[in-house]
């Protein structure tokens, strides 16, 4: 009987039905949408510091950049470049180029070790990132003109298009520079550890990663992005600071965002750099990512002078729309979806309260009949959850729509690791500074654009038939404790 | 049977206090026919409703068959209701979703019955009272005079003791009434029961054995030899 009359009953009152059902399923959709699509910031955010980090990484140890001028080998001093000035009529084309510490002092290799063993640490590998600037193209001399029109070689040296000052009576005229800057960068990588640092972020889609033999070999992988625009392929050879490498493989960055343009076995990037026994960054991996925190203590305890950047850390230094959107998400997103889960439970509640004052009569009989109160609020409730429940579905359905439609459209968002991460920021290193750039007060900033997207888990949909539920549970409770306050008199009174 | 004693009902609405019933002492033997008439407002259904287990008196005895029913609990009550009285509205009272099978099934939920067996007892039900062919039809589909009967149905399937009817023919015309009253006689003496019913119908009232009159709560009972 309990099911007949509730089957009859929700399909006599479709109409109510489908409105407390409609108002339920409305909250659920709305969490079912801030839940996914929180989810999608987080992987975002993952994904943002898994460009920096690569795969599997926890935290980075580094040395924070000193003020400018108390670098080390050269660094906090900007690159110079001398170029000797060519006659007028020369087209010789001359170069230059400085291989650069990028971003952080350097670590003793050493200390990779005394990471490794401390307490809790899985695995640690070195790295050393390092900017490359090259400047080539032509300087001339300005020619010193003399009144009477004829020409002597003047004093001016490539300076300002117009030469400066000649000699008494003339002027210099002509001379300049013309010349292109390429700046990029190089990551020197650990060939014997390849399963932790930066390279872990890009796949390799053609060619071949490093082997371990080749910890001082002249070989480099380039970032896919880098290769197209310079025109690299496997097999082709690319020049830094007068060494030749060739290029074994292209590697894609899973982002689209690689963390270095080259990379090169760590010992060649050493001597590339001078840096003989260096590391940047250390790449550690925790045993146990609960003890994060407590691994990061013990680092910083035991190794003075460097500092730990977990990936917690990282992400508070993102900014940008992703860290709007991700901080929206979370407050206003959240909240909205609590307020109209409340608001619909309580229009649900009110408007099942509301048809049990409707049907006094029918419960009055009921009641009247022998039924006890416990058994009519039970139908009252059955009836309730019902609705709830095809709320739930409504809901469910609604909220997945919500969410294929975002991931759909995938919004771009962009995450930016300013000037907090700096000194600070694991990783290689910015890209940040261009060419003429403060190199030696470089900071790690550097701009993401990921796109959104609002995956469902299993979670979410149990949270979401949980509320379904719950839901249809609050409204029956208000029903039921309206239907078994009646009395079977005053039930049959009232409608006389 | 049923022995009231000083029965007293009274309501309260804001300062005002009125008296439905006034000191009522009636004696119902098991197996009468007892016919309640009187002006509207004089208390005729706040008796009813005390004689079906439905209110409580405020003050009084109401004894069924040795219980009374005025220090019953909640729970004991809703057994009296649903075991020994039968009560026939009406409005009918009937629940539109349900059939006029299920309908009648609604009685025997509380005591427990099978599926099956309830819905054997509640075809037989609607037999008796000349709806055998009826059975799947919603009260929507039915005339106000079948609709009753389904109510009557309804109220005998349990096989009661007692049978309260609330102005069992005021919804319907004529010849409905005299249909309807009709199957409650034969019902009436055919399964033995104590009958009781509240009716404004003079023609009714006429034919009752046994005649009590309500005014402003206080009750006059008039044997009718005649009838």
């Amino acid at each position: 009987m309990f099911f007949t009359y509730l089957r009859r009953e929700l399909r006599r009152r479709r109409k109510a039905a489908l409105v407390v059902a409609s108002g339920l399923a409305l909250g659920i959709a709305l969490v079912i949408v801030v839940n996914s699509v929180s989810s999608g910031m987080s992987k975002a955010q993952d994904k943002v510091l898994e460009s920096l980090y690569g795969l599997g990484t926890d935290m980075t140890v580094t040395k924070a950049a000193a003020a400018a001028g108390d670098g080390e080998g050269g660094q906090g001093e900007r690159p110079r470049f001398q170029f000797d000035a060519q006659d007028g009529d020369s087209d010789e084309e001359q170069s230059s180029d400085r291989v650069m510490v990028q971003g952080f002092q350097t670590l003793a290799s050493s200390t990779v070790g005394k990471v490794a063993d401390q307490s809790g640490v899985a695995d640690a590998v070195g790295g050393l990132s390092l900017q490359v600037m090259k400047v080539s193209g032509q300087f001339t001399r300005g020619q010193f003109q003399q009144g009477g029109g004829g020409q002597t070689q003047g004093q001016g040296q490539g300076g300002a298009p117009s030469g400066g000052t000649g000699g008494q009576g003339g002027e210099v005229q002509g001379g300049g520079a013309n010349f292109d800057v390429n700046s990029y960068s190089v990551y020197g990588t650990d060939v014997t550890k390849t399963g932790l640092g930066p390279l872990t972020s890009s796949k390799i889609t053609s060619g071949r990663t490093f082997k371990t033999s080749e910890t001082n070999a002249k070989v480099a992988v380039v970032d896919s992005a880098y290769a197209k625009e310079k025109e690299l392929k496997t097999g082709s050879t690319v020049t830094i600071s007068d060494t030749e490498f060739t290029v074994i493989g292209i590697a894609t960055a899973d982002s689209g965002d690689a963390a270095a343009n080259l990379y090169i076995p760590l010992a060649r990037a050493q001597t590339l750099g001078d840096v003989k026994n260096k590391v940047t960054t250390i790449y550690v991996q925790a045993a146990d990512s609960q003890k994060i925190d407590s691994v990061k203590s013990a680092i910083q305890k035991n190794i003075s002078g460097t500092t730990v950047t977990t990936s917690a850390d990282l992400a508070d230094t993102v900014s940008g729309s992703l860290s709007t959107a991700s901080s929206l998400a979370t407050s206003v997103g959240t909240w909205l979806s609590i307020l109209v889960l409340i608001a619909a439970f309580l229009v649900a509640g009110l408007l099942t309260s509301s048809a049990v004052s409707r049907r006094v009569r029918e419960f009055g009989t009921l009641k009247a009949l022998g039924w006890k109160s416990g058994r009519v609020t039970r139908q009252v409730v059955g009836e309730a959850v019902v609705n709830g429940l095809v709320g739930g579905v409504l809901g469910i359905a609604l909220g997945l729509a919500g969410a294929y439609a975002v991931t759909a459209v995938s919004p771009s968002l962009q995450a930016e690791l300013g000037a907090a991460a700096s000194g600070s920021g694991g990783g290689p290193g910015g890209m940040g500074g261009g060419p003429g750039g403060g190199m030696g007060r470089q900071t790690a900033s550097r701009t993401l654009e990921v796109a959104l997207t609002a995956p469902v888990s299993l979670t979410t949909i149990a949270l979401a038939v949980v509320l379904a539920v719950a839901g249809g549970l609050i409204a029956g409770g208000f029903g039921g404790w309206r239907a078994s306050r009646l009395r079977p008199a005053d039930a049959l009174r009232r409608v006389e | 049977m049923y022995e009231l004693r000083g029965v007293t009902k009274r309501y309260t609405r804001g300062k005002d206090t009125v008296n439905a019933l006034d000191g009522i002492d009636l004696t119902i033997p098991d197996g009468d026919r007892l016919v309640i008439q009187g002006p509207t407002g004089g208390g005729k259904s706040t008796l009813l409703q005390m004689l079906g287990a439905l209110d409580r008196p405020t003050s009084g005895e109401i004894v069924l068959d040795g219980t009374d029913l005025a220090t019953l609990s909640e729970a004991r009550l809703t057994r009296v209701r649903s075991e020994t009285i039968g009560i026939v509205f009406q409005s009918f009272n009937l629940i539109p979703t349900l059939t006029a099978q299920e309908n009648v099934e609604t009685a025997l939920v509380p005591l427990g019955v099978k599926t099956k067996e309830r819905r054997e007892r509640a075809a037989e039900a609607l037999a008796s009272v000349g709806l055998g062919e009826r059975l799947g039809h919603l009260p929507g589909e039915m005339s106000g005079g079948q609709q009753q009967r389904v109510a009557i149905a309804r109220a005998l399937v349990k096989q009661p003791k007692v049978l309260l009817a609330d102005e069992p023919t005021g919804n319907l015309d004529e010849s409905m009434r005299d249909e309807i009253m009709e199957v409650l006689e034969r019902m009436w003496k055919e399964l033995g029961l104590t009958f009781v019913m509240v009716t404004h119908d003079s023609a009714i009232a006429k034919k009752a054995p046994r005649l009590a009159t309500i005014r402003k709560g206080r009750i006059t009972i008039r044997e009718n030899a005649s009838a």
